[in-house]
């Protein structure tokens, strides 16, 4: 746990100064980075380990919480996330996304939006840094909470049972994978997922979605968003490891699941969403 | 990059990956082409195995018919694929548990039989133009012929069994590639609209009205332009066929919306906003009320009546335009209207329709059209018309 601790501390620390220092030079490396990942010969499902030096992906159980409690909606981490993995910088592609719910006095639904919201886009002024308009500061707000998304590594992913080429599949540590090499970009498992994960990436021609930034976990990195999460809203570890920071959500808490009558079985665990959150 | 995609306005709250609809209008006419192939299939093995004489005068048309249209069911997936170059990778690593890697074999397998059977049916047409033309088209017809000139009684009884097989193996092949694409839709668990187990039946059966209706159309056209006198019993046939299906279909695509709207499950409320709203007009009005009960009225009419000559040409062949709309509509309305439902359930979106582009209106048009230009030009070499040829 300490070791764990102190490395994620140690990575933050770089993460921050790459992301202050050079946005650019960061999508460029990752670009190429994700380009070797993605480079192999064989079909990666049937392959022993992932093809990066020294992981062994049959030793880790990823896992990611999310404590909507905590989160401010500060947006830092779908910034973060656009540019660690070079997501076009726009309102409609996203890895990561921030549900706003308010409750507004007398009214019994959730007033719901996120960063993409054209008002919210308005306030930030641009489609690549974003900002949660002050929409609501003259209405009576009754309950509001942020609810970050992400896609959930399902244990059970209809995304993979329906691409018609194997091109994306469960690795075996758990993170859903797409082969940029092989997808014919079909979008069928665009349709499948129910969360509204994946998109498609216009300009290569294939589908993607969030991997858990799996070129980071992989050497022992935090994902880009858990990293600069200022209230550390988002918790990632490996469940095989009883005291890893997300074992220790997962027991402590009372943790919920997205859709769970869909059967996907989802791995990223929540607490503190409320009924109309799915 | 910003041209090349148009994002989907929408109302309440949706998934901010939702903005972009990724499924086309050519995801539209892709079942819609293969319903036509499935239906018109079903005409001719309504004759060659079912033995409906009256059908015969339309029975080598619509296995052209479903041969030309087979042709061109690949092209709005290539066209739609991120990658078409890769399309083969579906048939080299065919992943099992997906709804739609069987398609390449099926498909495969489907036009390798249309075009044998279509042999069979053709041969004694080829063997005669082969020993009778000189040329260039001459020597098409004997290259087909397969080195084979014996249309002797013994020989033709042969072929007709044949005939027999292939249109027999082809109803499984016919119906199950057209079922199977109801369920690519039916199986997904994301969007109640689709998620239901009545969806490849609803799909085949829509499949088969659609295609009927095109013979009825393509049958009475080939007579106008052919100046000879329509089989009024064959056209009969045709309707019949077209008014049993009919009620066929629209009991099970009322059932599907029934138990939609019965079950009542989460996210209903949008669906109903959905169905009275933007869909009110292509649900309700093309698709179930001019497209369905219009035809199926005047047709049930025209059969109470008895109705013949004249009136009953022009009113089959209308209700047969309104059949293949309202056909039409239910796919847009499955694949369009089911992209326009928020999976979150609290809002709609509304579907960009591009005109130009290569999912547009016009390539997309286009792939509905050009199987009949084809049929055209194919109908020159292989006249369907000509009984005396055929079995
Ligand atoms: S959240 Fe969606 S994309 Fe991610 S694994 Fe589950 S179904 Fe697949
Ligand atoms: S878009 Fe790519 S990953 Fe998704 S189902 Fe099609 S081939 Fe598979």
């Amino acid at each position: 746990m300490k070791r764990e601790a102190i490395s994620a501390l140690r990575a933050r620390r770089g993460f921050l100064r790459k992301i202050g220092g050079a946005g650019a030079a960061v999508a460029v490396g990752t670009a190429g980075l994700m380009h070797k990942v993605a480079a192999k010969s064989e079909p990666a499902a049937a392959q022993k380990s992932f093809p990066t030096p020294d992981y062994d992906w049959t030793k880790h159980r990823w896992a990611f919480g999310v404590d909507a409690t905590k989160c401010i909606g500060c947006l830092r981490c779908v910034e973060a996330c656009k540019r660690e993995n070079n997501v076009p910088l726009d309102a409609h592609h996203f890895n990561t996304w921030i549900e706003r719910y308010v409750y507004l006095e007398g009214e019994d639904k959730a007033r719901i939006d996120s960063q993409q919201d054209p008002v919210n886009i308005a306030a930030s002024g641009s489609e690549g840094q974003y900002r949660f308009a002050n929409r609501y500061q003259d209405a009576k707000v009754e309950k509001a909470f942020f609810v970050p998304k992400l896609c959930n590594q399902c244990e059970h992913p209809p995304c993979v049972q329906v691409c018609p080429v194997g091109a994306t599949y469960k690795a075996k540590d758990g993170v859903v994978l797409i082969d940029a090499e092989y997808c014919i970009g079909c979008r069928y498992c665009v349709q499948a997922c129910p969360y509204g994960a994946r998109w498609f990436n216009e300009e290569k021609g294939v589908t993607q979605k969030c991997y858990w930034c799996y070129h980071r976990i992989t050497k022992g990195l935090q994902p880009a968003c858990v990293e600069v999460c200022p209230v550390g809203a988002r918790v990632f570890g490996d469940r095989d490891d009883r005291d890893s920071p997300i074992s220790l959500f997962i027991r402590n808490n009372r943790v919920q699941v997205l859709k769970p009558e869909t059967g996907n079985a989802p791995n990223v665990f929540y607490v503190g969403i409320d009924k109309e959150v799915l | 990059m910003e041209h090349l995609i148009q994002y989907a306005p929408y109302t309440g709250w949706v998934y901010p990956n939702e903005t972009v609809i990724e499924w086309s209008v050519a995801i539209v006419v892709y079942p819609y082409i293969t319903g036509l192939v499935a239906g018109a299939f079903t005409v001719s093995s309504l004759y060659q195995v079912f033995g409906f004489q009256r059908l015969k005068p339309v029975a080598h048309l619509a296995l052209l018919t479903s041969l030309c249209f087979m042709l061109f069911v690949p092209l709005p997936l290539l066209l739609h694929l991120g990658h078409p170059e890769r399309a083969f990778n579906n048939l080299l690593t065919p992943h099992l548990t997906s709804a739609m890697a069987m398609f390449g074999y099926f498909a495969t397998f489907y036009i390798v039989l249309l075009v044998v059977e279509t042999w069979f049916a053709f041969r004694p047409y080829i063997v005669e133009q082969a020993q009778k033309r000189i040329g260039l088209i001459g020597s098409f017809y004997r290259a087909l012929t397969l080195g084979s000139y014996d249309v002797s009684e013994t020989a033709l009884r042969y072929d007709r069994k044949w005939i027999f097989w292939l249109a027999i193996a082809g109803i499984p092949g016919a119906h199950g590639l057209h079922g199977y694409v109801g369920f690519v839709f039916g199986s997904l668990k994301s969007r109640e609209w689709w998620s239901s187990d009545l969806m490849p039946l609803v799909f085949l059966f829509s499949a088969i009205i659609s295609g009927v209706a095109l013979l009825i159309v393509l049958y009475v056209a080939s007579c106008k332009l052919r100046r000879t006198p329509i089989d009024l019993a064959c056209l009969k046939g045709l309707a019949y066929t077209v008014w049993a299906f009919i009620i066929v279909a629209f009991v099970l695509e009322g059932l599907e919306f029934a138990n939609i709207v019965y079950k009542g499950r989460e996210g209903i409320e949008m669906i109903m906003t959905f169905v009275t709203g933007p869909l009110l007009f292509p649900y309700f009005v093309l698709q179930f009320g001019i497209g369905a009960i219009v035809p199926l009225l005047a047709l049930s009419y025209m059969i109470w009546r008895g109705t013949t000559g004249k009136a009953l040409v022009v009113g089959v062949t209308l209700s047969a335009c309104l059949v293949l709309l309202s056909v039409f509509m239910m796919r847009w309305n499955v694949v369009i209207g089911g992209q326009e439902i928020s999976k979150t359930g609290k809002g709609l979106l509304t579907y960009p329709l591009q005109v130009f582009g290569k999912e547009g209106l016009i390539s997309s048009l286009s792939l509905v059209i050009a199987p009949l230009v084809v049929l055209l030009g194919i109908t020159r070499l292989f006249p369907p018309w000509e009984h005396k040829a055929a079995p």
